[in-house]
């Protein structure tokens, strides 16, 4: 008997042996896997934002690139204007503008995408599942095509020798075109077309699982369509609707083919203030502290939409 | 009758909640939204006409003008280059990733990875680009190496985390239970990733390789900035003329970009819902 057990010892120790060599190799395994990604992106991904930090306190280059003295004036330039003779500075707002604009358009821009996206995400999770694919598939294909050749046909359609103006001429109720290119409205509307997709698919995503039925059962509970809404669908489709906010607002904050194309580089927004700094502009300090004054924006909006993801569950939880 | 759908007319009712016809109306005017300016920028580059709004004549003069501009087929020959090696890399880079964060259990860091893989994501492009481009002087200067494997790097970076999707969501659902078998049948760890393993996720493979290729293929913003003199993609040269002015030759030249990505994005749709 003490042989046996003796035995089953030695088994467990090998067991418990291999297990562990196992496990080592499963890490080793695992490490080697991820690595090239860890490099690939660490490196050339994250990385190159702490050079923009470390350029935002350089002195330009003449011709682009950076000047390896340590300064604060590309900050400073972001409020105040230099005097070339004394040296004094005077409050300038104009950079402030810009950033308040681009808010401004982004803030309209998720707004807009929520109104006109949340009932097409209700809508297709309210369908039958074979119908659900051809409509899922119709809202995802605009977002794959490219970006670039999207504003060019938004373009196409509100110039004023575009296809709308054409159409209400024709139609007798304008006699001049309507000047709509080159306005927040038409940098608005771009917006609106470019990101909608990103609103209706988290939106439907958290409605896909949604059991319908619990909307009778509130209607057969009295609840008015009013309440039901707002008891039932709201609730439910939280998660949904800040996640929609924040994947539109994130690119809608810098933004920079829209404003390019429809706002005709009058209308500037943050994306095009950086692109400029880095190209006729020839200040890649000031460009540098821009960015990341725009990454200290988009933090700030994926913190508050953390909170207020999270005071749901409070609420319900 | 009408006691009848009166009796019923509660159950109706709540049936109307479900649908909300106000919802139905609007849903179709949003697809009439995204859909109708590309329909219009599609159908005048088969016009027989400078003009892009008064339609004349069928034609194909537009496309056999782009085919003919060796500018567009420069730009078109490096956007293919840049594309297939970014997609190739990007690809066996996501792959390792995905097995890495779905086959080997739960361990620290493991969100983390997932967080920095997706990270391209969660920065606006603009950011990427100035920050890429900085780094990017500073490494040309350092070392010296210039030409167009510093663009094809950066587009790899950020078609890492597109790759990554489909992937990733084949492995999560594909049932470890060939793997382990393949295992208990004495298979090597590289047997069974070689006979078990890859020819169950090639369809999450191919899925995620047309997706990356497509985002490079598209992509605007990080070209614009890192690109060295001669590296002109097709989307910078649209970008170019649209610049100019407008022409019937670049909605051609659109429209063939656009039937890539819509035929390499349906099948990707198949290929993901096969799985069903």
């Amino acid at each position: 008997m003490p042989g046996a057990s003796r035995i089953s010892r030695d088994a467990n120790t090998t067991l418990l042996m291999a297990k562990k060599e196992r496990s080592r190799q499963t890490r080793r395994a695992r490490f080697l896997l991820l690595l090239p990604v860890l490099l690939v992106i660490g490196i050339f991904g994250l990385f190159p934002l702490s050079i923009a930090l470390v350029y935002s306190f350089l002195e330009p280059g003449t011709y682009g690139g950076v000047e390896w003295v340590f300064s604060t004036d590309a900050y400073v330039q972001f409020l105040f204007e230099r005097d070339i003779f004394d040296d004094t500075l005077t409050f300038n707002s104009a950079y402030l503008q810009i950033f308040g604009r681009s808010f401004g358009l982004a803030f309209i821009t998720m707004i807009g995408t929520l109104i006109l996206g949340f009932p097409v995400a209700y809508f297709i999770a309210a369908r039958p599942p074979e119908q659900r694919n051809f409509w899922l598939f119709a809202i995802t294909l605009p977002f794959w095509t490219n970006l670039l050749i999207r504003t060019y046909s938004m373009l196409l359609i509100v110039r004023d020798e575009g296809i709308v103006n054409l159409l209400l001429i024709n139609m007798g109720i304008i006699n001049e075109p309507l000047e709509m290119l080159y306005t927040d409205g038409a940098v608005l509307a771009g917006l609106v077309y470019s990101y909608l997709p990103f609103m209706i698919l988290p939106i439907y995503a958290s409605l896909e699982k949604f059991d319908f039925s619990l909307l009778e059962a509130g209607h057969d509970l009295y609840a008015s369509r009013v309440q039901v809404f707002r008891h039932i669908i709201i609730p439910i489709t939280r998660p949904g609707i800040v996640a929609g906010c924040v994947l539109v607002l994130i690119p809608a904050l810098g933004a920079f083919i829209t404003p390019e194309l429809l706002g005709g580089g009058k209308k500037l927004m943050i994306g095009n203030l950086i692109a400029l700094q880095f190209g006729a502009g020839r200040n890649w300090p000031f460009g540098s502290a821009a960015a990341l004054i725009l990454m200290a924006l988009v933090l700030i909006s994926l913190l508050i939409s953390l909170r207020v993801g999270a005071a749901k569950e409070g609420s319900h939880g | 009758m009408a006691k009848l759908s009166s009796l019923f007319s509660r159950s109706t009712g709540s049936r109307e909640l479900r649908k909300q016809p106000l919802f139905t109306g609007m849903s179709w005017l949003v697809l009439f939204m995204l859909y109708a300016p590309i329909t219009v920028l599609i159908v005048f580059s088969f016009n027989d006409n400078r003009s892009v709004v008064r339609w004349t004549e069928f034609s194909l003069r537009w496309y056999s003008a782009a085919l003919e501009n060796d500018d567009i087929r420069d730009a078109a020959l490096i956007s293919i280059q840049v594309a297939f090696t970014a997609t190739f890399f990007a690809t066996i880079i996501a792959t390792m990733a995905a097995l890495a964060t779905t086959r080997s259990g739960q361990y620290w860091g493991k969100s983390a990875s997932i967080a920095l893989i997706n990270q391209p994501l969660m920065i606006p492009e603009i950011v990427t680009a100035i920050a890429t481009l900085s780094f990017f002087s500073i490494l040309r200067h350092i070392t010296g190496v210039t030409g167009i494997g510093w663009l094809i790097l950066a587009h790899t970076v950020f078609c890492v985390p597109f790759a990554y999707m489909p992937i990733r969501a084949r492995l999560t659902d594909m049932s470890v239970t060939y793997e382990a078998a393949a295992a208990d049948l004495y298979a090597s760890p590289l047997q069974t990733f070689r006979y078990v393993t890859l020819p169950l996720l090639m369809p999450g493979v191919v899925a995620g390789a047309m997706l990356a290729f497509v985002v490079s293929l598209d992509d605007v913003i990080i070209t614009l900035l890192v690109a060295g003199p001669g590296e002109t993609t097709l989307p910078i040269y649209i970008l170019g003329q649209i610049r100019r002015g407008v022409t019937p030759e670049v909605n051609a030249v659109s429209t063939i970009l656009i039937g890539v990505t819509v035929i390499m994005v349906t099948l990707t749709f198949f290929l993901q819902r096969k799985r069903k």
